[in-house]
């Protein structure tokens, strides 16, 4: 605990079942059912057929104009949806104080929407004046495990909620590294009361670019914790030494092997609301919305092989 | 190493390819593997390059994919975003583009690239209800030249030399490209009134009216500014132009506007 004495210590001694803030709203509660993320291009067709899913997640950073189309739509469509709210800027990460005015256009968007569920990443994205619109790895050691839990504790007391954590897709490893990646994210969990978005693409995406076992992965991720999980699909290269390196485009369907991985996980953790993410070559609504369904689908089937 | 020394050396790294791979960053062997790292460059680049190309559509069509990539590239390079908000990313690239030499040879792509900026910013601008014509057509004619008047936060203006909201026209999705005269400018009026950004071509003299009003100055002041450029403006004919679009929401008879 060094470094984190003078730290208030409620978030510290909760039983693994418990969440540290309220929940949210029953009325604002995201259903475990199958989601999609919000795209421009279906603002339309959803508000004129409202069509039967579970949620729709948005990027945070989308909504944070002053005005015009984007609100208007998904104002809409909140009112006839749930809605996760997911962040890509917040940089958790990185070894220098949060951003304030992120911090507060945040808790505005979600006093605002009312999102049953806020997510970010646990990766870097902002250094010096400059913001890096990708998600950057950390290494796994000590200095990092204290810089992400303070900047978590922050976040969670400035929105007065809990937030989820996402694993994060990497192309490289830090030699420095002194955690795995599942006893990192347990630790960040242990020491903080956050949840977990358990990103199943990038679990699988992260076990191929650094040669981990997925199912031994999936065995070792405090999967207790996830309250919401993500789909999407990859795009396969090699290294320079002809290695596969997976990277994570979200321009394709769900990958069969994520599926795979996703009912396993699904086996541990109970339905959860499941997002398909497609942010590139959007297709068409009926295709995105069939790879929703098919998520309730395993999660219908590994519910009854349990009963 | 520190954690703020290590993601100072990968930021560095990651907008100058002529930087090394920063120490310690290793494939599943544990050696230092560049083409992993490049990954994270090139989604940097990349991902900026088709944020402006999304936000520039029609100065992409004009220039083609290589010559948009190599200037998006060059830009991006030299203007990584300053904020998480990358709505707003792209606000220098007209400007990069009046400097940058090989687009010297399109002297209207600066225009057109203004108009698709000043279309954004419109798009993504507070919401403001236009004020109503009824109301304001009980105004005394003889009060216009005193008045103050508020404009819609998602009113701009862009003034061109050339034909370019005609070029942006034929450029966008659904236009066809065709011969235009290079030497009729054209002044174009951009606003979002409602939940659509509307574009349209402007008279001579209301570019410089607008725009002094936008400025926030008195009626008088901005029909001064337009009886420059134009001795036969018609001061009641465009301001009731500007109501019917719905560029005005607010006024003041006297004093600050309303």
């Amino acid at each position: 605990m060094t470094g984190r004495a003078a730290r208030p210590l409620r978030f510290l001694h909760f039983a693994e079942s418990a969440v540290p803030f309220p929940p949210s709203q029953s009325q604002d509660r995201v259903p475990p059912r199958g989601g999609v993320g919000l795209k421009a291009e279906h603002y339309r067709t959803i508000i004129e057929t409202l069509p039967d899913v579970g949620f729709f997640e948005v990027h945070a950073e989308n909504y944070m104009g002053a005005g015009g189309p984007p609100h208007r739509y998904l104002s809409a469509i909140r009112e006839r949806y749930r809605l996760s709210l997911h962040g890509v800027g917040l940089s958790i990460g990185a070894d220098r104080p949060l951003d304030r005015d992120h911090l507060q256009r945040l808790a505005q968007l979600i006093d605002r929407y009312r999102p049953g569920l806020f997510s970010e990443h646990l990766a870097w994205s902002s250094h010096g004046a400059s913001f890096f619109n990708d998600l950057l790895p950390i290494p796994y050691t000590n200095a990092s495990l204290v810089r992400v839990a303070d900047h978590i504790d922050e976040v969670q007391a400035a929105l007065g909620r809990q937030m989820l954590l996402e694993n994060p897709s990497t192309y490289v490893a830090f030699a420095e590294s002194s955690y795995s990646e599942t006893d990192f994210i347990a630790e960040v969990v242990r020491r903080t009361g956050c949840g977990l978005l358990l990103d199943v693409n990038n679990v699988y995406i992260a076990c191929t670019n650094q040669q981990w076992d997925p199912v031994a992965y999936l065995e070792g991720f405090p999967l207790q914790h996830v309250r919401e999980i993500h789909l999407a699909g990859y795009t396969s290269e090699a290294d320079e030494k002809g290695r596969r390196l997976l990277i994570d485009t979200h321009d394709r369907p769900v990958a069969e092997i994520v599926w795979f991985l996703f009912a396993r996980a699904v086996r541990r953790t109970g339905a959860v609301p499941t997002l398909i993410e497609w942010d590139k070559d959007v297709p068409a609504w009926p295709d995105l919305k069939r790879e929703a369904e098919r998520a309730e689908a395993v999660m219908r089937f590994v519910g009854s092989e349990a009963a | 190493m520190q954690l703020c020394e290590l993601q100072h050396e990968f930021a560095a790294a990651l907008l100058d390819p002529g930087r090394p791979t920063p120490a310690g960053l290793v494939g599943p062997d544990g050696v230092t593997s560049a083409r992993r790292f490049a990954v994270y460059r090139n989604n940097i680049v990349a991902g900026l390059v088709e944020t402006l190309r999304a936000a520039f559509p029609a100065v992409h069509r004009i220039v083609g994919a290589d010559f948009f990539f190599a200037m998006a590239r060059a830009y991006v390079v030299k203007n990584p975003p300053r904020s998480p908000v990358m709505l707003d990313y792209g606000a220098g690239f007209a400007d990069f583009i009046a400097r940058f030499e090989p687009a010297a040879t399109l002297p209207y792509l600066v225009d057109v690239a203004r108009i698709e900026r000043a279309w954004s910013e419109s798009y993504h601008a507070r919401e403001a209800i236009p004020i109503d014509p009824c109301e304001f057509s009980a105004i005394r004619p003889d009060r216009l030249p005193t008045m103050r008047l508020a404009v819609h936060p998602s009113l701009r203006v862009v003034r061109s030399r050339f034909p370019a909201l005609t070029i942006w026209q034929m450029n966008i999705e659904g236009g066809a490209p065709a011969p235009v005269d290079l030497s009729l400018g054209e002044n174009t009026l951009v606003l979002r009134p409602g939940s659509e950004v509307e574009v349209r071509l402007i008279p001579k003299g209301s570019a410089e009216f607008t725009e002094a009003l936008i400025e926030k100055r008195p009626v008088l002041k901005a029909l001064e500014a337009a009886l420059m450029v134009n001795s036969g403006f018609d001061l009641a004919g465009n301001l009731f132009d500007l109501i019917k679009a719905g560029a005005l929401t607010g006024y003041d008879l006297a004093g600050a506007a309303r």
